[in-house]
Protein backbone atom coordinates (compact mmCIF):
# COMPACT_ATOMS: atom_id res chain seq x y z
CA UNK A 1 0.00 0.00 0.00
CA UNK A 2 1.49 3.35 -1.09
CA UNK A 3 1.11 6.64 0.78
CA UNK A 4 -1.12 7.80 -2.08
CA UNK A 5 -3.38 4.74 -1.61
CA UNK A 6 -3.86 5.75 2.03
CA UNK A 7 -4.73 9.36 1.12
CA UNK A 8 -7.09 8.18 -1.65
CA UNK A 9 -8.92 5.95 0.85
CA UNK A 10 -9.66 8.81 3.25
CA UNK A 11 -13.36 9.52 3.73
CA UNK A 12 -12.87 13.32 4.06
CA UNK A 13 -12.95 16.26 1.68
CA UNK A 14 -12.60 20.02 1.89
CA UNK A 15 -13.29 21.86 4.16
CA UNK A 16 -12.72 19.00 6.60
CA UNK A 17 -9.65 17.24 5.25
CA UNK A 18 -6.63 17.78 7.51
CA UNK A 19 -3.99 15.55 5.94
CA UNK A 20 -1.51 16.67 3.23
CA UNK A 21 1.20 14.06 3.29
CA UNK A 22 2.24 10.79 4.90
CA UNK A 23 5.98 10.79 5.69
CA UNK A 24 6.31 7.27 7.08
CA UNK A 25 4.16 4.39 8.29
CA UNK A 26 4.84 0.98 9.84
CA UNK A 27 2.98 -1.56 11.98
CA UNK A 28 3.93 0.52 15.01
CA UNK A 29 3.69 4.19 14.01
CA UNK A 30 2.70 6.78 11.42
CA UNK A 31 3.97 10.29 10.67
CA UNK A 32 2.18 12.85 8.52
CA UNK A 33 1.88 16.58 7.91
CA UNK A 34 -0.71 19.26 7.29
CA UNK A 35 -0.51 22.98 6.58
CA UNK A 36 -3.37 25.06 7.98
CA UNK A 37 -4.59 27.28 5.16
CA UNK A 38 -4.96 30.93 6.28
CA UNK A 39 -8.41 31.13 4.63
CA UNK A 40 -9.79 28.07 6.49
CA UNK A 41 -13.43 28.55 7.55
CA UNK A 42 -12.85 28.32 11.32
CA UNK A 43 -10.45 31.27 11.45
CA UNK A 44 -13.36 33.60 10.67
CA UNK A 45 -14.85 32.97 14.10
CA UNK A 46 -12.02 31.59 16.24
CA UNK A 47 -11.32 34.16 17.44
CA UNK A 48 -12.92 37.44 16.32
CA UNK A 49 -10.05 39.38 14.73
CA UNK A 50 -7.47 36.99 16.20
CA UNK A 51 -7.25 33.74 14.21
CA UNK A 52 -5.94 30.73 16.18
CA UNK A 53 -6.45 27.09 15.20
CA UNK A 54 -9.15 25.59 17.48
CA UNK A 55 -8.11 22.69 19.71
CA UNK A 56 -10.90 20.56 18.28
CA UNK A 57 -9.46 21.06 14.78
CA UNK A 58 -5.97 20.14 16.02
CA UNK A 59 -7.48 17.02 17.61
CA UNK A 60 -9.30 16.26 14.35
CA UNK A 61 -6.04 16.61 12.40
CA UNK A 62 -4.30 14.28 14.88
CA UNK A 63 -7.15 11.78 14.54
CA UNK A 64 -7.23 11.91 10.72
CA UNK A 65 -3.50 11.16 10.50
CA UNK A 66 -2.98 9.22 13.71
CA UNK A 67 -6.05 6.99 13.68
CA UNK A 68 -7.72 7.02 10.25
CA UNK A 69 -4.67 7.02 7.94
CA UNK A 70 -2.96 4.61 10.36
CA UNK A 71 -6.05 2.38 10.56
CA UNK A 72 -6.34 2.22 6.76
CA UNK A 73 -2.72 1.07 6.63
CA UNK A 74 -3.09 -1.48 9.44
CA UNK A 75 -6.20 -2.95 7.81
CA UNK A 76 -4.68 -3.09 4.36
CA UNK A 77 -4.98 -6.88 4.14
CA UNK A 78 -8.70 -6.56 4.54
CA UNK A 79 -10.82 -4.64 2.13
CA UNK A 80 -11.74 -1.14 3.13
CA UNK A 81 -15.16 -0.81 1.56
CA UNK A 82 -17.24 2.29 1.00
CA UNK A 83 -19.33 1.08 3.91
CA UNK A 84 -16.42 1.28 6.33
CA UNK A 85 -16.87 4.06 8.85
CA UNK A 86 -14.45 5.54 11.33
CA UNK A 87 -15.62 6.76 14.71
CA UNK A 88 -13.58 8.61 17.30
CA UNK A 89 -14.34 6.90 20.60
CA UNK A 90 -12.24 8.83 23.09
CA UNK A 91 -9.62 11.50 23.37
CA UNK A 92 -7.50 12.84 26.17
CA UNK A 93 -5.41 15.74 24.97
CA UNK A 94 -3.07 18.33 26.42
CA UNK A 95 -2.27 21.48 24.45
CA UNK A 96 0.93 23.44 25.01
CA UNK A 97 1.30 26.16 22.37
CA UNK A 98 -1.04 27.71 19.77
CA UNK A 99 -1.04 27.06 16.01
CA UNK A 100 -1.55 30.13 13.81
CA UNK A 101 -2.89 30.33 10.23
CA UNK A 102 -0.41 29.05 7.63
CA UNK A 103 1.61 26.87 10.02
CA UNK A 104 2.75 23.43 8.92
CA UNK A 105 2.40 20.76 11.57
CA UNK A 106 3.63 17.18 11.91
CA UNK A 107 1.63 14.42 13.61
CA UNK A 108 3.33 11.31 15.01
CA UNK A 109 1.09 8.51 16.23
CA UNK A 110 2.35 5.40 18.01
CA UNK A 111 0.14 2.33 18.36
CA UNK A 112 -0.79 1.30 21.89
CA UNK A 113 -3.01 -1.47 20.57
CA UNK A 114 -5.19 -2.39 17.62
CA UNK A 115 -7.59 -5.13 18.59
CA UNK A 116 -11.16 -6.01 17.67
CA UNK A 117 -11.37 -2.99 15.34
CA UNK A 118 -10.35 -0.54 18.06
CA UNK A 119 -7.18 1.46 17.48
CA UNK A 120 -5.68 3.26 20.49
CA UNK A 121 -2.65 5.49 19.97
CA UNK A 122 -0.36 7.95 21.70
CA UNK A 123 -0.35 10.96 19.40
CA UNK A 124 1.83 14.06 19.35
CA UNK A 125 1.62 17.22 17.29
CA UNK A 126 4.68 19.34 16.50
CA UNK A 127 5.35 22.59 14.64
CA UNK A 128 8.14 23.31 12.17
CA UNK A 129 10.48 24.26 15.04
CA UNK A 130 9.83 20.72 16.40
CA UNK A 131 8.13 22.23 19.44
CA UNK A 132 5.47 20.05 21.04
CA UNK A 133 2.03 21.57 20.42
CA UNK A 134 -0.21 18.81 21.72
CA UNK A 135 0.14 15.34 23.20
CA UNK A 136 -2.51 12.82 24.08
CA UNK A 137 -4.25 9.51 23.62
CA UNK A 138 -6.83 8.92 20.91
CA UNK A 139 -9.00 5.88 20.32
CA UNK A 140 -11.24 5.07 17.42
CA UNK A 141 -13.35 2.28 16.03
CA UNK A 142 -13.38 1.03 12.48
CA UNK A 143 -16.97 0.02 11.86
CA UNK A 144 -18.95 -1.58 9.12
CA UNK A 145 -22.25 -0.01 8.11
CA UNK A 146 -24.30 -2.83 9.63
CA UNK A 147 -22.68 -2.30 13.02
CA UNK A 148 -22.93 1.43 13.65
CA UNK A 149 -22.71 1.99 17.34
CA UNK B 1 -13.89 -21.45 38.57
CA UNK B 2 -17.63 -21.53 39.07
CA UNK B 3 -19.92 -19.28 37.07
CA UNK B 4 -20.66 -17.36 40.28
CA UNK B 5 -16.97 -16.71 40.91
CA UNK B 6 -16.50 -15.55 37.33
CA UNK B 7 -19.55 -13.30 37.54
CA UNK B 8 -18.35 -11.67 40.76
CA UNK B 9 -15.08 -10.69 39.03
CA UNK B 10 -16.78 -9.71 35.79
CA UNK B 11 -19.44 -7.45 37.23
CA UNK B 12 -17.04 -4.70 38.44
CA UNK B 13 -15.29 -4.72 35.04
CA UNK B 14 -18.61 -4.11 33.27
CA UNK B 15 -19.59 -1.48 35.84
CA UNK B 16 -16.50 0.59 34.92
CA UNK B 17 -17.81 1.06 31.38
CA UNK B 18 -21.52 1.55 32.03
CA UNK B 19 -22.93 4.79 30.62
CA UNK B 20 -23.85 7.33 33.29
CA UNK B 21 -27.58 6.79 32.78
CA UNK B 22 -27.46 3.02 33.29
CA UNK B 23 -27.57 1.87 36.90
CA UNK B 24 -25.34 -0.86 38.28
CA UNK B 25 -28.55 -2.61 39.39
CA UNK B 26 -29.46 -3.18 35.75
CA UNK B 27 -26.60 -5.65 35.29
CA UNK B 28 -27.68 -9.25 35.55
CA UNK B 29 -26.58 -12.51 33.97
CA UNK B 30 -29.07 -12.14 31.11
CA UNK B 31 -28.21 -8.51 30.22
CA UNK B 32 -27.35 -7.80 26.60
CA UNK B 33 -24.18 -5.69 26.85
CA UNK B 34 -24.84 -3.35 23.93
CA UNK B 35 -28.63 -3.40 23.56
CA UNK B 36 -29.66 -3.32 27.22
CA UNK B 37 -26.67 -1.92 29.09
CA UNK B 38 -25.99 0.51 26.22
CA UNK B 39 -22.25 -0.14 26.21
CA UNK B 40 -20.73 1.14 22.95
CA UNK B 41 -18.45 -0.92 20.73
CA UNK B 42 -15.28 0.86 21.90
CA UNK B 43 -16.08 0.12 25.55
CA UNK B 44 -16.97 -3.44 24.65
CA UNK B 45 -13.37 -3.80 23.47
CA UNK B 46 -12.18 -2.24 26.76
CA UNK B 47 -14.22 -4.81 28.67
CA UNK B 48 -12.75 -7.65 26.59
CA UNK B 49 -9.18 -6.42 27.18
CA UNK B 50 -9.84 -6.04 30.93
CA UNK B 51 -11.28 -9.58 31.04
CA UNK B 52 -8.14 -10.86 29.31
CA UNK B 53 -5.96 -9.24 31.98
CA UNK B 54 -8.14 -10.25 34.92
CA UNK B 55 -8.48 -13.91 33.91
CA UNK B 56 -5.16 -14.26 32.04
CA UNK B 57 -6.84 -15.48 28.85
CA UNK B 58 -6.87 -14.36 25.22
CA UNK B 59 -9.84 -13.76 22.96
CA UNK B 60 -9.95 -14.20 19.21
CA UNK B 61 -12.19 -12.44 16.70
CA UNK B 62 -14.47 -15.50 16.48
CA UNK B 63 -15.03 -15.44 20.25
CA UNK B 64 -16.18 -11.85 20.14
CA UNK B 65 -18.84 -12.54 17.53
CA UNK B 66 -20.52 -14.85 20.05
CA UNK B 67 -20.39 -12.26 22.81
CA UNK B 68 -23.77 -10.60 23.33
CA UNK B 69 -24.82 -11.05 26.96
CA UNK B 70 -23.13 -11.18 30.35
CA UNK B 71 -23.81 -14.91 30.31
CA UNK B 72 -21.97 -15.28 26.97
CA UNK B 73 -18.96 -13.63 28.62
CA UNK B 74 -19.16 -15.95 31.64
CA UNK B 75 -19.34 -19.03 29.36
CA UNK B 76 -16.41 -17.83 27.24
CA UNK B 77 -14.30 -17.17 30.34
CA UNK B 78 -15.26 -20.55 31.81
CA UNK B 79 -14.28 -22.30 28.58
CA UNK B 80 -10.94 -20.47 28.38
CA UNK B 81 -9.94 -20.92 32.03
CA UNK B 82 -10.57 -24.68 32.04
Amino acid sequence: MTYKDILDSLPYSEPFLFVDEILSVSEEAIKGTYTFQPDAFFYRGHFKGNPVTPGVILTECMAQIGLVCFGIYLLREETISKKTTFALSSNEMEFYIPVYPGEKITVVSEKIYFRFQKLKCKVRLMNEKKELIALGTLSGMILNANNLK
Amino acid sequence: MTSEEIYSQLQPIITTYLPEDVSINEINIESDLTRELNINSAHLVDIILDIEDAFNIEFKNDDIEKLRTVNDAVSLIKQKTL
